[in-house]
């Protein structure tokens, strides 16, 4: 039987390693890995500021709670009303957009979605490189682009933190991901920023470096990471003393059934 | 002090004779637990029973409270989840019960078959635990395809679209009967309000039905063990088989020490990766359900995708027919199959311990075909993709149809006379 069993393992190995190989390079574009902390509540309560601030404008989170977001991140209510919510003054609303659908439709041609769920539609790491991949492009309606999401409706609302990116063209595969420890290079005259495959040159830099301004975009993908989830802060918690406590459970429960089966020969 | 505990024993004693004058309450008891005698040598695999029933309960349990705040109404549905996953408390931990212990039920009943298939538990006698078992697993696929369509994601959406859809092609009824399962002519409102109904009211009472006749129909011939023999015909002068233990206490606390280990391991997933990569909770379905916009690949969740490569996998018009009915019909076959099992093992021994080699060689391509048509159901079709599934339905119905030759030919090895007993 152990005989069996190793030569049915090993032979799914050599089926399906072959092809999952395969699967991993092969369609999708590079993105960059997102290096957030989920524990960090100041980063999860810079990236709540910039996403009432930025985001909350168009895109709705109608699935949340602004006090139960305060509760979670460790957000003062008086804070919380005065610095957080702009399009009602009860805490226990749901995080929705003011934005007429009609309007968004007209202005954008299409409706900006709903951001609760994002991060476990598109992942965390898409998120991070998708929201450092804007640049100007005089070619599409809203002049930006994006490098990730190609003729994406949505405009670059960020370029006030970022800066206006033009790109460079795409790097070689060994080149990509240089980006990823939130290096610039600069090579005399405006800094270069890798993000994903894409060189972008930042033309007019914002109000924070680039350096910052990766740090600012984990930070929003963290909290974009934890409105997808909520219950994710408490879960794992929860399920170490649960798991801790089966253990010793599991290890008791085994001494009862040696001592029910001593007389089993 | 002694006297006082033998008058509670006495008035306990009276107490029972009373309740077994009206139901036989010990009697049952004794049968089917403190008298229920199975064999010493039960192994890894005999956990898997008393498992799929705690699942069950799990099932059951957690669905009465997700009932309790969940909305069967298309407008409504998907924020109903989310609204249990953010302000009930404790619904996040409801739902991943739920949603984690489908995937576990299904990971159960899987090994649950095995077992039975290595030790020879589908043949004679225990046939009809075997047919009870495969319509326990059928209702059982119907209960979570139509649990499937609730969340009313995206991909519940796209997904019961396709497999209602595979209706379509029977000759005449097929566009006719489609509308009547779905209550429309898409999936809709009407289609979520009779799956929620089949979902919470109708197959969980088939399901607890069958499985109550499973376990009667077992305990009319008793278990099978490793070693595939009768453990009743070496009795001591009461009857009672030599190698047999009684189910309860000796089972009923070794399953205890199963349960931990499963739980371990569900709560563990539940907890820490309750989406488990995107294989139980797919990335797809946290989207809301929407008729305009197809995901890129539909995939039917892990356990079904076995059948769903079977179904993708033919590309060829047999006999003039399109290669699509085909497809359909070998899918169903591939399901209907099981249930033919015990009149197609011709082995003149139960349990894989004594079987010839072509069975066993026979077994690993099985499995092998079975896990490869489960990864490729969750791939996209890809030309090699589709030569692959086409080796693997090859090889999962060759063990069926072929298993009358190779299970009467080659050498078993002789039968014990008693079950062995390896020290764990």
């Amino acid at each position: 039987m152990r005989k069996l069993i190793t030569a049915f393992f090993a032979m799914m190995v050599t089926v399906v390693a072959p092809s999952s190989a395969m699967a991993a390079g092969g369609h999708g574009a590079v993105l960059d890995e997102v290096h957030m902390n989920m524990n960090d509540k100041a980063s999860l309560q810079n990236g709540a500021k910039l996403f009432v601030n930025y985001c909350l404008s168009c895109h709705s989170a109608a699935y949340s709670r602004y006090n139960r977001v305060a509760e979670d991140l460790d957000i003062p209510l008086a804070l919380l009303k005065e610095n957080m919510m702009f399009a009602t003054d009860k805490e226990g609303d749901l995080m929705k957009s003011t934005m007429p659908e009609d309007d968004a439709r007209e202005w954008f041609g299409i409706a900006p979605p709903d951001l609760t769920l994002v991060a476990r539609v598109r992942k965390p790491n898409w998120l991070y490189t998708y929201l450092r991949g804007f640049y100007q492009d005089e070619s599409s309606p809203s002049g930006w682009n994006n490098s990730l999401f190609e003729n994406v409706a949505m405009p670059h609302v960020l370029y006030e933190l970022q800066g206006v990116q033009r790109l460079v063209g795409k790097v070689e595969a060994a080149e990509a991901h240089a980006g990823d420890a939130h290096a610039a290079v600069t090579d005399g005259t405006n800094p270069i920023t890798i993000v994903g495959d894409v060189k972008f040159e930042l033309e007019h830099p914002g109000k924070l470096s680039p350096h910052e301004f990766d740090v600012a975009m984990t930070d929003l993908t963290a909290f974009l990471t934890y409105l997808a989830e909520p219950a994710q802060l408490q879960r794992k918690k929860i399920g170490v003393f649960t798991l801790a406590f089966l253990v010793i459970l599991m290890g008791l429960s085994y001494l009862l059934k040696k001592e029910y089966w001593r007389d089993v020969h | 002090m002694a006297i006082h505990r033998h008058d509670n024993h006495k008035s306990a004693n009276a107490f029972m004779e009373w309740v077994d004058r009206r139901i036989p309450l010990t009697k049952v008891w004794n049968e089917h637990l403190a008298e229920y005698y199975a064999a010493k040598n039960f192994n890894f695999w005999y956990y898997f029973g008393s498992l799929a029933i705690l699942v069950l309960v799990i099932q059951i349990f957690t669905g009465i409270f997700l009932t309790m705040h969940y909305k069967p109404d298309a407008a409504l549905a998907f924020a109903s989840v989310e609204y249990i996953m953010r302000d009930v408390p404790y619904g996040w931990l409801m739902r991943y019960l739920h949603s984690t212990g489908a995937s576990a039920f299904f990971v159960i009943i899987y090994l649950h078959m095995f077992r039975g298939l290595i030790y020879g538990s589908h043949r004679e006698p225990r046939e009809l635990v075997w047919l009870i078992g495969c319509v326990i697993f059928v209702a059982l696929m119907a209960e979570a395809f139509m649990g499937y369509l609730l969340p009313w994601g995206n991909m519940s959406y796209w997904g019961a679209q396709v497999i209602i859809s595979l209706f379509d092609v029977i000759p005449y009824f097929g566009p006719m009967l489609t509308e009547w399962i779905r209550g429309d002519f898409v999936i809709s409102d009407a289609t979520l309000n009779r799956f929620f109904a089949f979902h919470v009211i109708l197959l969980p009472l088939v399901l607890i039905v069958l499985v109550f006749l499973h376990l009667i129909a077992l305990h009319q011939v008793g278990s099978n063990n490793p070693d595939g023999i009768d453990i009743f015909e070496k009795v001591d002068e009461d009857g009672k088989p030599l190698d047999g233990i009684a189910f309860h206490p000796y089972y009923t606390v070794k399953d205890i020490v199963g349960v931990c280990g499963f739980l371990i391991i569900y709560l563990g997933i539940v907890f820490f990766a309750p989406e488990f990569g995107g294989i139980f909770l797919e990335k797809d379905n946290f989207a809301p359900a929407n008729s305009l916009q197809t995901p890129p690949d539909i995939v039917p969740l892990w356990y079904f995708t076995p059948y769903y490569s079977i179904l993708r996998a033919n590309t060829f018009n047999f006999f003039w027919i399109d290669a699509k009915i085909w497809g359909v019909v070998f899918m169903a076959l591939s399901i209907v199959v099981f249930f033919l099992l015990p009149w197609l093992d011709r082995s003149p021994v139960k349990s894989i311990r004594y079987r010839s080699m072509p069975f066993k060689i026979a077994l690993v391509i099985f499995v092998a075909a079975f896990i490869l048509l489960g990864w490729l159901g969750m791939n996209p079709v890809t030309e090699r993709n589709t030569l692959l599934a086409q080796i693997g339905s090859v090889a999962y119905f060759a063990f069926f149809f072929l298993m009358p030759w190779f299970t009467s030919i080659g050498k078993t090895k002789p039968l014990p006379d008693r079950v062995t007993q390896h020290e764990h």
